[in-house]
């Protein structure tokens, strides 16, 4: 049973590992390469010199990346706020509206996310669904929130709600309510509940919850590009003008380089946290 | 120590709030896909359905739907057969490499998916491959597959080993172990896997972006026309994208539900 389960686990394995290894290990190796090649060449054959990185600091291409890491890290604080609430009631309190929850959350997803954050353009724009049916009805009219800074944190707070939410949920169903009984019973505050036995206890949540936000937040670009008007560049953006209008290849991958090494030691040291046998139910 | 009936109240207040600002922006996109006035403003004076007429009846949106269809199918065909396979090493076999596995697959779904975009567009590029809807359904896979497999392991988390271990002792072979018992088993989840896998690609902006090349699916035009020229089809589509992926949703739990009650008649 033994040999037939190693041999059948590591058969299994292939056909995924195989797609995996094509559309992502490959793509990344290739990033990296290039990433180190004389500015704007398209070929790989070529003698590293590492220059495009040097260009990173003096061009300002930092400052993109901070505006990204930034706006992420409060889009990923303000979401911890929002859903907490939220994930307690869908973890501990709701029974069926869970359900309910769960299912229209998931179909959101389903969107595209360029249709729904054109859809809050719509919403409030000068003349749009709110601004304009309050100037018909009381004839004042007021600015539209579009095209600054604070609308692209509103905007990764929309578009990852679910990917805070969920896993948040699941950390607080860890929490058991024995746990909380008993401190309630010795006479702790609710305050005190929530910093010494639920916050710790739905680490786990918790802590997938945030990385998987502020991990995807950091490497968005619709938001800006759609909401933000561009009012701040972000480092998505960044690599993207290298790409296209700048024709810098070169640069364009040291900077996704740059954003990759960052994103991926927080994934990896998430990811190689996580005990997926314990979050997903193994029985055995 | 169960909450008190007012935090019960607001909490479930909240929860319908929160879903309310979800769906907020499509309440806008639907309003504006039946405004008569070439440039929008609220609160809509004339209805009207042109829009619509237009859509049926334009090229380039048969065009776009197509491209988006047959990049949905073919990533929902392979997402879910990897899937089948790759539940298996990750939740039912004890195999020496299954922790490095399930992380490994966890990976690309921490990845913002612009990036990975243009990472397979240098990668097509440097081995000779020219763009066009066949290297989308790669990108698609990368974050797709992963999710698929997840939905299957969770189903397969629920699988009692013993099962096939008995159909082996009474001198089954693999394939036979197989078909007879563990595909049907995980059945329920290939089939929420593939419905996850259609929808996501069919929805999915960030990963087509840098891979479809010349070809363009649904979601890249509207952002083509969302930054650059306004078009009153934006909100038209956009609307009839939704309608669609929504119906594919109540098909297939009706079509779910058709078929339990059906095996359970039988069965009684």
């Amino acid at each position: 049973m033994e040999r037939l389960d190693q041999r059948l686990g590591f058969l299994s394995a292939i056909p995924l590992a195989v797609i995996l290894g094509l559309s992502f290990l490959a793509p990344l190796v290739v990033v990296a390469l290039f990433s180190i090649m004389p500015q704007k060449v398209f070929s790989l054959f070529n003698t590293p010199d590492f220059s495009a990185y040097s260009v990173f600091f003096s061009q300002g291409y930092y400052r993109s990346l901070l505006w990204s890491l930034g706006m992420a890290f409060a889009s990923t604080l303000i979401l911890f706020v929002i859903c907490w609430p939220l994930a307690f009631g869908m973890a501990k309190v709701f029974r069926r509206f869970t359900l309910v929850i769960t299912i229209f959350v998931v179909m959101s997803l389903f969107v595209s996310e360029n249709i729904r954050l054109f859809g809050w353009v719509l919403t409030l724009m000068k003349g749009g669904l709110i601004e304009g049916h309050f100037r018909y009805y009381t004839g004042i009219g007021f600015d539209s929130p579009l095209y600054n800074t604070g609308i692209i944190v509103f905007g990764l707070i929309y578009v990852y709600l679910p990917f805070m939410l969920f896993p948040l949920a699941q950390g607080i169903a860890m929490v058991p309510d024995d746990a909380r009984q008993a401190a309630a019973d010795l006479g702790a505050s609710r305050w005190q509940i929530l910093t010494q036995i639920e916050l710790p206890l739905a680490a786990p949540g918790i802590m997938v919850g945030s990385l998987l936000s502020f991990v995807l937040a950091a490497g968005a670009l619709a938001e800006s590009k759609l909401l933000g008007g561009q009012a701040v560049i972000v480092i998505a953006d960044d690599i993207e003008t290298a790409f296209t209008f700048g024709q810098n290849w070169p640069l364009g991958a040291s900077l996704a380089m740059i954003l990759i090494l960052i994103i991926g030691s927080l994934a990896i040291f998430g990811v190689s946290r996580i005990d997926l046998d314990a979050i997903m139910g193994r029985k055995r | 120590m169960s909450p008190s009936r007012s935090t019960r109240f607001v909490l479930y207040f909240y929860g319908v709030l929160v879903i309310f600002f979800l769906y907020l922006p499509l309440v806008s996109v639907g309003f504006a896909s039946v405004s008569k006035a070439r440039y929008l403003t609220f609160p809509i004076r004339r209805y009207s359905t042109q829009w619509y007429a237009d859509a049926f009846v334009s090229e380039t949106v048969r065009d776009l739907l197509t491209t988006s269809l047959k990049v949905a199918v073919v990533v929902t065909i392979i997402s879910v057969i990897s899937a089948f396979f790759g539940a298996l090493a990750f939740a039912r076999y004890n195999w020496r490499f299954r922790r490095t596995f399930q992380k490994i697959i966890l990976l690309p779904i921490f990845f913002p998916q612009t990036v990975l975009g243009l990472a397979l567009l240098m990668w097509f590029n440097s081995i000779g491959i020219i763009p066009t809807w066949k290297t989308a359904v790669v990108a698609h896979l990368v974050w797709i597959a992963p999710i698929a497999t997840l939905i299957v392991a969770i189903r397969a988390y629920s699988f009692d080993p013993a099962l096939e271990e008995a159909a082996r002792d009474m001198g089954a072979s693999t394939a036979t172990i197989f078909k007879e018992i563990t595909l049907p088993l995980l059945m329920p989840g290939l089939v929420s896997a593939g419905l996850f896998a259609f929808l996501l690609s069919w929805g999915n902006f960030p990963l087509s972006l840098f891979t479809t090349g010349a070809d363009s699916t649904l979601p890249e035009w509207l952002y083509a026309k969302m930054v650059s020229g306004y078009s009153p089809l934006v909100p038209t589509l956009g609307v009839m994208s939704v309608v669609g992926s929504f119906l594919l949703i109540v098909i297939a739990i009706s079509l779910m539900w058709l078929f339990r009650s059906i095996r359970e008649s039988r069965a009684s």
